[in-house]
């Protein structure tokens, strides 16, 4: 008798729960459903670091004009594919919380719908607003804007030196094991970092049109400048400056063990070494090739999706309560991540770190979003670490310009 | 089901065997507990299924609504009729097997034969929305015009105060007309006599409608269009994108350019130039001749495919071959203390895969790595760097983390061949080695034969170990192609379904069904040939 009960049991759970799953396919989308279709509650995907002060902001929003906000985490990795697949289907969020350079995909694939900030954009930073642009058209409200600059131990190295060279002889005078420390990968070294020592040569991944706008059709990486960037690369390499051994994590390690006056990295990393107790300095990043070191800038902002049937509570939440002074700070205060709102910015630049990050920040150039730059991708990290690890600079570095091309065109 | 037998037994004498399987019979019909809790159980099924029928009429998906209602149906005639035991027992995991397996694998199988990736992932009526949509520019410096919005007979109109301070009224097709008797607040509109003026939670509540509106602000449209944002302001747009929905062409009015659909999928000019987003259709077997004719994807696709064969069978052939060995070793009775060598032995199995193959990528480090400052005494050895060194890293990580599972099965197969075969050879005159060549090794490859296989096909799809340890590298910069020396077929299809911008689900899907084919292909061949092996016994 008993056997048997266990067995009907067993049976009746498995039913409900087939049931459950078979029905949970399209209960899912109802749920989803309700919050796209009915006007009722707003749905943000949010990464879990932001997701605590959205809850207040979004309780706000609630109590002023009634719409409830329904903040789903995910995994900030994770946003983007999921917006790209769901909006088609009408099944995916009002708003999502994402980096700049994943605009061009999503206007590729239809899931952003323009974003209209009317006089508030003057009140963001330009390079943020520029960021969240294509195509001369605003996809999203930025709020974060982050780039790398030159931390200094300043126990080690008392000034700032002016050009790639001096970094690299005071760096030895320090008489560290490394005079200077960036993460590169064996494999694809690491362009990001790698970039502003690129500009200074005057090799820009792409030109821009009139609109200030990047171009996918004028590309920029294998002229005269990158030519002589590539040289530099190798000579480099061969000097033992540049090592692709190096990785992100080892070069972190080895700064906060003090191995080196000079780190080539971005905010995230610097609270790690003042918690190791080193005195850093923000510098700004020393000049290789005569020119400005211009960084990429990374922005980070809210999109709304072209499906959204809460167009007007979707805008409403993002320019006007996500744009606000009092969230942005709080944004910030919470990230880290210097805000884009410029009046937040001033506030929180009374941190010398981010004062210091922020003024990097002015000659920093927004990584290109259009999605040309996939297929840059493709090619250039590996190019730089074979020139680095001694292959011939001039000839790799033409042909990883006239691969990208052909990935471009085809 | 009922309780009480159908007919009556009566007086008739039965022997204590029937006696007893009635007893049975009656528990396992069961008794009214039994029955409540089965029409609990049905009930909270159907009232699921119910809720979701509501559910998927109102979103007017018949097709699963369909299915909703026959599954339902089918799992109450089964569980409420008398009999069909093997179908109470069966129904749902044929129901899972259903949704997580069947269903996966026709999707899948169906996407390969479509052009679904970046930029053609929705439908043509998206497609065409969401490029107006985008088309849509605000007129340069136009200014902020303050907005209320007016309902009249559930028509919506806009009043706007202009920044000059006139009032006008206009809607859809309705080009804005100067009011002069509206109320004001401030200096802004916010009602006109025998209109209604919307709050924000009426706004909210008809916002898609809303905010599809757009006012034309003059009789010419190429004025441009006030829409609105959130309902209280309005801004001048101008759209340089034009639909002819019955010709179904775009025209770009700055450039004159038409884009028409020319069955690709997207809307493209005479020139060959595409408008992006476009849209998903049917290209029936293109991905696949793509695969094979394409010279950047043929290229690879050979070279990689070779790699995974010399790779899985390696694999299995060197892990079997080094657990084998050492279940002979550990299978000798002179052996001392076997136990603790087993335990040991057995730790790489006990540890994730793709853990272990990131710490080994770790200690693989040319400069830092344990492997080259430890043990070699700062030799710079690349071996994750250079091809073949990388290629023979995987090989040897992959030996280290197969071969104690190779071990635990073939300890077990070894000492399930009887005593008395070896001692008979041994009477024979055989000596250990052709003991071990002529008589052990096809006895255990009748049973291990199967596991080989199996083996071999997870080698061939084994995507973790390449992704964490070489993540395909090194690449071979001169190439031109995405792919490394390391690839195999899955990380291949990885990298062409989700590395990069520019994402083709359509061709990863296709390469999905040829690692299929070919998996399967060699799975039946050698099932096949292992049947030759039985008849030994």
């Amino acid at each position: 008798m008993r056997v048997n009960n266990k067995g009907l049991w067993a049976v009746g759970a498995l039913t409900v729960t087939a049931s459950l799953a078979l029905t949970g396919c399209t209960a899912a989308s109802d749920t989803a459903d309700n919050g796209a279709g009915t006007g009722e509650a707003l749905t943000v995907w949010v990464d879990a670091d932001r997701a605590a002060v959205l809850k207040d902001a979004a309780a706000d929003f609630t109590a002023e004009t009634g719409v409830e906000v329904k903040l789903v985490q995910k995994e900030f990795g994770d946003i983007r594919d999921q917006f790209i697949a769901q909006v088609p289907t009408g099944k995916g969020p009002d708003v999502v919380i994402g980096a700049h350079d994943w605009l061009g995909t999503f206007v590729t694939n239809g899931v952003v719908a323009p974003v209209e900030l009317g006089d508030k954009a003057d009140a963001f930073q330009d390079v943020g607003i520029t960021a969240m642009s294509y195509e001369g058209q605003v996809y999203g409200v930025p709020y974060s804007i982050e780039n790398i600059a030159l931390v200094r131990n300043t126990a080690l190295a008392p000034s700032t030196p002016a050009t790639f060279d001096e970094m690299v002889t005071m760096g030895k005078a320090a008489g560290t094991e490394y005079p200077f420390l960036v993460g590169l990968d064996p494999e694809a070294a690491d362009p990001y970092h790698l970039y502003p020592f690129q500009t200074s040569f005057g090799a820009p991944v792409f030109g821009t049109a009139a609109d200030g706008s990047y171009d996918a059709d004028a590309l920029e990486i294998g002229n005269a400048g990158g030519d002589k960037f590539a040289a530099w690369l190798a000579a480099q390499g061969a000097a033992g400056v540049l090592n692709t051994n190096i990785t992100g994590d080892l070069a972190k390690e080895k700064f906060i063990a003090g191995e080196s006056p000079f780190y080539l990295t971005g905010p995230w990393n610097v609270p790690a070494a003042v918690e190791a107790g080193i005195d850093v300095a923000i510098d700004p990043i020393p000049s290789a090739g005569g020119e400005t070191a211009q960084p990429f800038v990374g922005v980070q902002g809210f999109f709304v999706s072209s499906k959204s049937e809460n167009a007007l509570a979707a805008n409403e939440f993002i320019v006007n309560y996500m744009g606000s002074e009092e969230v942005q700070t709080a944004l910030f205060e919470v990230g880290g991540r210097a805000p884009a709102l410029t009046a937040s910015f001033e506030a929180a630049s009374a941190d010398p770190i981010v004062a210091g990050f922020g003024a990097v920040g002015e000659n920093a150039v927004p990584m290109p979003s259009i999605p040309a730059m996939g297929a840059v991708w493709e090619f250039w990290g590996v190019t730089e670490a074979a020139i680095i690890n001694g292959g011939d600079a001039t000839s790799l570095w033409q042909k990883m310009s006239g691969d990208i091309e052909t990935a471009i065109a085809g | 089901m009922t309780t009480t037998p159908e007919t009556d037994p009566g007086p008739i004498r039965q022997s204590a065997r029937a006696k007893r399987a009635t007893r049975i019979a009656d528990a396992a019909a069961g008794g009214w507990k039994i029955v409540a809790i089965k029409i609990l159980g049905l009930g909270v099924v159907d009232a699921i299924a119910i809720y979701a029928l509501f559910v998927l009429v109102r979103s007017e998906s018949w097709l699963v609504a369909g299915l909703v209602v026959a599954v339902t149906l089918l799992v109450n005639w089964i569980y409420f009729s008398r009999g069909k035991l093997p179908a109470k027992y069966l129904a749902p995991g044929l129901i899972f097997l259903a949704i997580f397996q069947i269903f996966v694998l026709l999707y899948s199988g169906y996407i390969a034969f479509t052009n679904y990736g970046t930029g053609h992932n929705s439908t043509k009526a998206d497609a065409v929305n969401s490029l107006l949509l985008s088309s849509q520019n605000r007129v340069a410096d136009s200014p902020n015009y303050r907005l209320t919005v007016l309902e009249q007979l559930g028509e919506i109109s806009f009043l706007v105060t202009e920044p000059d301070g006139s009032v006008s009224i206009g809607g859809e097709e309705r080009p804005l007309k100067e009011v002069n008797n509206a109320q004001l607040e401030g200096d802004v509109a916010v009602g006109l006599a025998g209109y209604t003026s919307l709050g924000f939670q009426d706004i909210l509540g008809r916002q898609s409608a809303i905010a599809a509106i757009s006012v034309p602000l003059t009789d010419d449209p190429n004025d441009g269009m006030l829409r609105t944002p959130d309902g209280s302001s309005a801004f001048l747009y101008t759209s340089s994108l034009d639909y002819d929905e019955a010709a179904g062409t775009m025209r770009d009015k700055n450039s004159g350019i038409t884009y028409s659909d020319i069955g690709t999928g997207a809307f493209t000019s005479d020139n060959g130039q595409e408008l992006l987003p476009g849209w998903k259709i049917e290209v029936g077997l293109d991905n696949f001749v793509r695969a094979f004719t394409e010279e950047s994807i043929r290229g690879p696709l050979i070279s990689v495919t070779v790699w995974t064969f010399a790779f899985a069978f390696l694999s299995v052939f060197t892990t079997f071959a080094l657990g084998l060995f050492l279940a002979i070793v550990f299978n000798d009775k002179r052996m001392k203390s076997r136990k603790y060598y087993r335990i040991i032995m057995i730790l790489p199995y006990a540890f994730p895969g793709f853990l272990s193959a990131l710490v080994w990528a770790g200690m693989m480090n040319q400069e830092f790595g344990f492997i080259n400052t430890v043990l070699l005494g700062g030799a710079e050895v690349p071996w994750l760097t250079n091809e073949w060194l990388a290629k023979g890293s995987v090989l040897f990580v992959n030996l280290w983390l197969g071969f104690p599972y190779m071990f635990l099965v073939t300890t077990g197969a070894l000492q399930a061949i009887p005593e008395e075969l070896t001692e008979a050879a041994t009477v024979d005159g055989a000596k250990p080695w052709a003991i071990f060549r002529f008589v052990k090794l096809p006895l255990l490859l009748v049973s291990v034969a199967p596991l080989l296989i199996s083996s071999f096909a997870f080698n061939f799809n084994n995507f973790n170990l390449i992704y964490m340890l070489t993540n395909g590298g090194p690449r071979d910069v001169s190439a031109g192609v995405n792919v490394g020396a390391t690839d195999i077929l899955i990380s291949m299809v990885y990298k062409v379904a989700f590395v990069g911008a520019n994402r083709d689900y359509g061709l990863a899907s296709a390469f999905a069904i040829i690692i299929f084919i070919l998996v399967a292909g060699i799975a039946i061949i050698s099932f096949r040939r292992t049947k030759s092996l039985e008849e030994l016994n």
